[in-house]
């Protein structure tokens, strides 16, 4: 059922099989992921739903590279990221993963400039041009007028767009984001996805977790997972986030 | 292959991290701060002291010689009494007779005695009984009068030698001489005036009165078994060795001393003191260096228990570090950078208080410590001993630091 709309997508960009994640808490066992399958192509936007507890986040964070899976394998561009050590991961977050987080995790005391110049600070290749570079993303992400102001000057879609704007800075293969506008209001959480939007079509393939409808029907595909599992895995269209397409059309004209 | 950003990010993190906890870096530092300052502060007096003596040692000169009585080593008491040991007059008067090599020789005794010049009395004034050499021997002439002559000393004429100070403290007119005073009870005529030479080392006949006496006389005043020492001047210092060992020879058979019996008095030039004196100042250096290291030790595990914090604190942005790419490796860096930075800072104060202390020491009057400063040497050990520091106590936290789960650490709080 996942296949058709993959190899739709192309060559995977990401490949997921057999993945769990057991964790231990005391005596309890707790399946956060129970032999998970799945593939995303390039350039894809997916969005990953599911109610409270049924894995997305162990999921993001696995494709992330930021946790290592109890068992399973993981190909990120062809490569089993599954067996590498801490030191190789840290390389493959730095160049090959955006990641966005719900409560943005942002630096305190840094400038925007500053948190978003942080991936080249680990960068081992070209960190020259960094300033250019970070204002270019700042620019890209609409806050070339913020570029001096810290954290706490910021609204809340400001320094999504700042986390944002770090995220892209490396052209990372994949852009994940897990609840991206879970902290945000509803026009904030729009601004937001039409960003990510735009992204896509610039060529990023884009994974975002949520638990809205509305914001899935920004994506191509929708992938649902229950108690660690893929429930679902259908093209917008054909899912029920589906019905807030027109929606979205018809919202995006009047923007 | 950690690039040149990084470690600009770092150290100026390290310096914006102690900026932005002022008071704690303060208070975590103290241990280091005061440690680095008290042994900068011994060590700029210790050079200042050190370069004063050997300064002086050398003006002295290296010709000079010196001759006490001297218990040999482990020997009984019983089989060498004090009385025996001690110097005679008749030995000092065989090393002028006998010794070629001795250009000058005097013997000195002291004794205090009570001095009274008019309604003026003093109590206690050290009177130093001496030969005429005395003043070639301890380079200190007289400025006004006469100095002693043979005549003196052979016919124990009650005349006396005295310095700026005592002229002074008995409120005698400005040019004493001829006139009487009362030491011991006794008339005394004053010949001379001895001049006065400006800071003797260990605080030696600084600003004191001084009366010196034939030393004919100066036996008399004493009691029976009197302690007296020799001091004189070989030829020229090439000399020195052959002559202090003549003066031996000569000590050695008056006192009947057999071959292979060890000495019953000691010889010795002015290297030897110079020697003592450097041994007394690398001790003293050694235990300063003791205090530094314990002072750091202390200092250490403060800055261990503030690293702790610190990344217990800082748990989020770690993770989020991790996450953007920091590898375990830039982690640990950052850490102990940032722990080494504040020992650093911590001992660039220490230092810094340590010269102004330094500095405060040339200006304390009397002290003898014009020349006290800090030595290169020491600044750069205390940074090399801060900056270890850092390294050993900060190791810890750091592991704890780069080894954090990059999830669990943001997942924090
Ligand atoms: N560090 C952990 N230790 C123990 N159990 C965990 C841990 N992280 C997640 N879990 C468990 O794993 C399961 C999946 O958690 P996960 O965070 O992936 O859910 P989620 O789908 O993101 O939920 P939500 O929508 O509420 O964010 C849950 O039952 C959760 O309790
Ligand atoms: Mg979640």
């Amino acid at each position: 059922m996942a296949e058709p709309a993959a190899a739709a997508a192309g060559a995977p960009l990401i490949e997921v099989r057999a993945l769990a994640k057991i964790y231990r808490v005391g005596v309890e066992t707790i399946h956060a992921l129970r032999g998970l399958d799945l593939t995303i192509g390039r350039n894809e936007m997916v969005a990953i739903m599911g109610s409270s507890g049924s894995g997305k986040s162990t999921l993001m964070n696995m494709l992330g590279c930021l946790d290592r899976p109890t068992s399973g394998a993981y190909f990120l561009n062809g490569r089993d990221v599954s067996r590498m050590g801490a030191r190789e991961l840290a390389l493959v977050r730095n160049e090959e993963i955006g990641f966005v987080f719900q409560s943005f995790e942002l630096l305190p005391r840094q400038t925007a400039l500053e948190n978003v110049e942080l991936p080249l600070v680990y960068a081992t290749g070209a960190w020259r041009g960094r300033r250019a570079r970070a204002l270019a993303a700042l620019e890209r992400v609409g806050l070339q007028d913020r570029v001096h102001h810290r954290p706490n000057q910021l609204s809340g879609g400001q320094r999504q767009r700042v986390a944002i704007a770090r995220a892209i800075l490396n052209k990372p293969a994949i852009l994940l984001a897990d609840e991206p506008t879970g902290n945000l209001d509803s026009a904030t959480t729009a601004e937001i996805l039409s960003l990510f939007r735009a992204l896509h079509q610039e060529g990023q393939t884009i994974v975002i977790v949520t638990h809205e409808d509305e914001v899935a029907a920004h994506c191509q595909r929708v992938v649902r997972l229950r108690d660690g599992r893929v429930l679902s895995d259908l093209p917008i269209a054909q899912d029920v986030a589906g019905r807030f397409l027109a929606q979205h059309a018809a919202g995006g004209a009047s923007c | 292959m950690l690039n040149p950003l990084f470690w600009l990010q770092a150290i100026s993190l390290a310096f914006s991290q102690i900026w932005a906890n002022k008071s704690r870096a303060f208070l975590t530092a103290l241990g280091i701060i005061v440690g680095v300052a008290s042994t900068t502060a011994v060590i700029a007096a210790l050079t200042g002291l050190k370069s004063k003596v050997l300064s002086e040692f050398e003006s002295v000169g290296a010709s000079k010689f010196f001759v006490f009585p001297d218990r040999p080593d482990n020997a009984p008491r019983n089989m060498y009494p004090w009385e025996k040991i001690l110097l005679k007059p008749a030995e000092v008067v065989a090393i002028r007779e006998e010794c070629t090599l001795v250009k000058a020789v005097t013997p000195i005794t002291e004794v205090g005695l009570d001095v009274e010049s008019g309604d003026k009395r003093i109590e206690g004034i050290t009177v130093a009984g001496i030969w005429p050499d005395w003043h070639q021997v301890q380079n200190r002439f007289v400025v006004e009068g006469r100095p002693f002559s043979q005549i003196d000393i052979d016919s124990e004429r009650q005349v006396c030698l005295i310095n700026e100070d005592a002229i002074r403290e008995l409120d005698l007119p400005a040019n004493p001489v001829g006139e009487p005073v009362l030491i011991g009870g006794r008339r005394f005529m004053i010949a001379g005036i001895v001049e006065t030479v400006q800071a003797r080392f260990f605080g030696m006949n600084t600003s004191s009165a001084e009366i010196f006496i034939p030393f004919s006389v100066a036996e008399k005043l004493q009691e029976r078994n009197f302690f007296m020492r020799i001091e004189g001047m070989f030829a020229s210092p090439a000399e020195a060795e052959q002559g202090q060992d003549e003066v031996r020879f000569v000590l050695r058979r008056m006192r009947g001393i057999q071959p292979g019996e060890p000495e019953t008095f000691q010889v010795a030039a002015i290297d030897k003191f110079i020697e003592q004196f450097k041994t007394l100042a690398a001790g003293i250096t050694a235990i300063a260096g003791g205090i530094v290291a314990i002072s750091l030790l202390v200092g250490g595990i403060g800055i261990m228990n503030i690293m702790l914090v610190s990344v217990s604190e800082r748990t989020r942005e770690i993770g989020l570090r991790k996450a953007v790419g920091a590898t375990p490796l830039a982690i640990l860096l950052q850490f102990l950078l940032e722990a080494v930075t504040l020992c650093l800072v911590g001992g660039f104060v220490g230092v810094a208080i340590g010269r102004l202390a330094a500095f405060g020491l040339t200006k304390i009057p009397g002290a003898q410590l014009e020349q006290a400063d800090v030595p290169l040497w020491a600044v750069a050990l205390s940074f090399i001993f801060c900056a270890v520091t850092g390294v050993v106590f900060g190791m810890f936290p750091a592991v704890k630091a780069a080894r954090l789960d990059p999830i669990e650490a943001l997942r924090h709080e």
